[in-house]
């Protein structure tokens, strides 16, 4: 019995055979299931739209067209490690598994297969020192940014004295929820705020004790590190205690659509931050509408076209395309590998006029990377939630993150990780 | 016709009482060995190792060690998860603070580390049995994890709380660290497996084994007649924990390379090894092999056929994969519930006459 399901395995991984060589390759390590399914599928389905505009209206990228093979991971770490072994020899350039706990894993192996790692707005933050981490790229902003932003937000509300203030920070008990501990702790020391750290296990269904200890502390400000159902449980809560909403802010994954529509106006006024644009008074909605809803090219029919987080997984899309085509300029030819898309990533340059042309005018700030800065600028700026009229409105400018607190903070968690590695730092000149 | 004992004569008590008394079940064992280690790593590459022959073989060593807690000793356990966490971290802070040392003794005495942790939780089974010991054995669980989440010294004041594992070498090969080469981190499961294997099925045919067995069929009549309930217990703790915080090491240290517990180690963990000693027999060491090749391998090989082979979308596929490995599960349950390694042994009764059955 185990021989016969032995060679009907090897038969159909044979059938799964490689596709066509010639086609850049950029596999979707989505996740469409489990806990997290209902956010990762929006992003999915804004991944796979905007290559499938760029496929149907211009014929992929400099004549190459785009192939993303999408492989489920239900945010599971080892399904994730299958699905990056199954697709790495099929000729992928790039990655971005929207999953903290498999980017650590793929860190190591990347450097190993020599394959792009891309992981916006999430991942290990210090991958922003591209002298440590020669194939991660973080762009346009990282955990740490939104933190710092997040708090400069709230010191312009309280004309720039947050002394004597009490922020919660409620998080993910995960190495995602885990990683603006350090630099909130290091802001509360430099503008003198308090800080209490409450963590949710996951998947965080379950929120009311943490929630009754909010009320009793009465803190004046929640700062929110949230994804999946833990983002409406927790926005659920925070309602059922009457916590003022528009005290309560939530980092870019914690603000979506999916979060908000279930707790219907007792969300209204919820913050949240965000790197991207919202909203679908963008030009490249004409097209999109004209190549990919209209003729039935869209992912799932469309359903979620024009969300935060379509938006979002619409931005990665735009910041791979964009790098493989300066790749592809620097290369000299469209059929481009792994490593040039890496060359490429690290002479991106994505100008607010070029945004213009790709029909995103001020949808994300501006991105120029360089061999030792993988991570932009990390400019962010906040949304507000309008319950009557089912919206996110954009409430803020791109504001830039303490880069005082920060710099100190990437260099030694990098340094950390070079050590731990046994990586000579890169040296950019 | 080809499986008969007759004419197979033992003449020495070694000879009578061995595993493979019958010759065809003697060679297919070699066979099985020859092919794993002479034919296998030279023939493997990066995804069947990292997706079906390093998982598949590292969850029968934890299968194998809940076998001999819950199959054999009878002692129901859900800590699993917790115990294999036990092992992880415990070969981490091993190879970050001795990184001089052989990895395959670091892997050993993270074993160690885990029996300890295993008695200890294990000392609740002297009061009470079956569903209540499930559930301090749960309790371990949920306290293990909350407690490598919640006290830095264990993840090395890291961050993120997340484990990396550095590369260590064994004989010039990597062994663990993303530069380890597939055949490498199979072959190291592979002898993990094999001698393990072995000890277990010796363990459990020895005197050891039949002290647990007597103390699952009926405590109070192996108390009766001599078997001391707490050695028998413990030791039986101790020997299950050795083995899956084996399994815990090996996962964390070759086969994934980074772990975070909550999501590596957490009840899904306990659960799936509970479902694999269920599904592949309780109480026999081929039993682990099996359920832990239906539980790892079924599940991938639906994927590849479901979305590689007929091309549909990946959420549907995974739903589906769910709803069929649980139906599996309930028609095994049904149709033979001592689970496959029953199957297999009906089968080998079968053979042995066939072609003339009576």
């Amino acid at each position: 019995m185990k021989t016969k399901l032995t060679a009907l395995a090897l038969a159909a991984t044979l059938a799964a055979a490689a596709p066509a060589m010639a086609e850049l390759v950029v596999p979707s390590l989505s996740y469409r299931t489990g806990p997290y399914g209902a956010n990762g599928t929006q992003y999915a389905d804004g991944f796979a739209d905007y290559f499938t505009l760029l496929n149907e209206r211009d014929g992929g990228i400099g004549g190459e067209r785009i192939q993303v093979p999408e492989c489920e991971t239900a945010y599971n770490t080892e399904k994730g490690v299958e699905c990056y072994e199954a697709t790495k020899d099929t000729g992928a350039l790039v990655y971005n598994p929207l999953s903290t706990g498999i980017t650590y894993q793929l860190i190591p192996k990347v450097s190993v297969d020599k394959k792009v790692l891309y992981t916006p707005g999430y991942g290990r933050t210090s991958a922003k020192n591209g002298k440590v981490f020669e194939w991660v790229f973080n762009a346009p902003a990282n955990y740490w940014d939104g933190a710092s932003v997040a708090i400069k937000y709230l010191l312009d509300e309280n004309g720039g004295d947050l002394s004597g203030k009490k922020i919660a920070l409620v998080y993910h008990n995960s190495a995602y929820g885990k990683e603006p501990i350090r630099t909130l702790q290091k802001l509360s020391e430099k503008h003198g705020f308090e800080l209490s750290e409450i963590p949710i296990d996951p998947p965080g269904q379950e929120q009311k004790s943490q929630w009754l200890q909010i009320r009793r502390e009465r803190p004046d400000y929640v700062i929110m590190y949230g994804w999946g159902v833990m983002n409406q449980a927790a926005i659920q809560e925070a309602a059922n205690i009457r916590f003022p909403m528009e005290n309560f802010i939530g980092i870019w994954w914690a603000g979506s659509e999916v979060d908000v529509l279930p707790v219907g106006a007792g969300a209204n006024g919820y913050k949240a931050l965000t790197f991207n644009g919202v909203g679908m008074d963008y030009p490249v909605y004409d097209d999109m509408r004209k190549f990919v809803i209209e003729p039935g090219k869209a992912s799932q029919g469309g359903q979620y076209v024009g969300s935060a987080l379509y938006s979002r997984g619409m931005y990665a899309a735009v910041v791979i395309a964009e790098a493989i085509r300066k790749a592809q300029e620097i290369a000299g030819t469209a059929a481009i590998d792994a490593q040039q898309l890496r060359d490429g990533f690290e002479q991106l340059d994505i100008t607010p006029e070029r945004l213009t042309e790709i029909g995103l005018p001020d949808f994300g700030p501006e991105i120029s990377l360089s061999c030792a800065n993988h991570g932009g600028s990390g400019m962010a700026r906040l949304q507000q939630w309008d319950a009557e009229a089912k919206q996110w409105n954009l409430i803020s400018d791109f504001t830039e993150p303490d880069q005082e607190v920060l710099e100190p903070l990437i260099a030694e968690d990098s340094e950390a990780y070079a050590r731990e590695a046994g990586i000579t730092p890169r040296d950019c000149n | 016709m080809l499986y008969r004992e007759a004419g197979d004569f033992k003449t020495s008590y070694r000879e009578d009482g061995q595993t493979f008394p019958i010759r065809l079940d003697r060679w297919g064992y070699y066979a099985v060995l020859a092919v794993a280690f002479g034919i296998v790593p030279f023939l493997i590459n990066d995804y069947w190792a990292s997706a079906v022959l390093v998982p598949f073989l590292i969850y029968a060593v934890a299968a194998m060690g809940l076998n001999i807690l819950t199959g054999y000793a009878g002692q129901v356990s859900l800590g699993t998860g917790g115990f294999m966490a036990v092992g992880a971290y415990a070969v981490y802070k091993l190879m970050t603070a001795f990184p001089e040392v052989n990895i395959v003794l670091h892997i050993l005495l993270a074993g160690g580390i885990t029996a300890i942790v295993g008695m200890v939780f294990g000392l609740p089974s002297l009061r009470i049995k079956g569903f209540y010991l499930a559930v301090a054995t749960l309790a371990a669980q949920f306290f293990l994890v909350w407690l490598f989440n919640k006290v830095p010294w264990f993840y090395n004041y890291s961050a993120s709380g997340q484990i990396t594992a550095p590369e260590r070498t064994l004989l010039g090969y990597a062994i663990t660290g993303p530069a380890s080469s597939a055949a490498v981190k199979y072959l190291v499961c592979l002898c993990f497996a094999v001698v393990l294997a072995w000890v277990a099925r010796n363990l459990t045919r020895g005197t050891l084994g039949r002290k647990w067995m007597a103390i699952r069929d009926m405590d109070i009549a192996a108390e009766i007649i001599g078997v001391n309930p707490l050695t028998a217990k413990l030791s039986a703790f101790a020997v299950s924990s050795f083995f899956v915080g084996i399994a815990g090491a090996l996962l964390f240290a070759v086969y994934l390379g980074a772990a975070e517990v909550g999501e590596a180690f957490g009840i899904n963990k306990s659960f799936l090894v509970l479902f694999m000693i269920i599904i592949g027999g309780l109480g026999s060491v081929f039993g682990s092999f099996a359920g832990a090749a239906f539980m790892v391998l079924l599940p991938v090989l639906l994927k590849n056929l479901l979305v590689g082979g007929f091309g549909w979308p990946t959420n549907l596929a995974a739903h589906i994969e769910l709803m069929i490995v649980g139906g599996l599960i309930i028609l095994f349950l049904i149709v033979e519930p001592h689970g496959l390694a029953r199957l297999w042994r009906l089968a080998k009764e079968k053979l042995r006459l066939w072609p003339f059955p009576h």
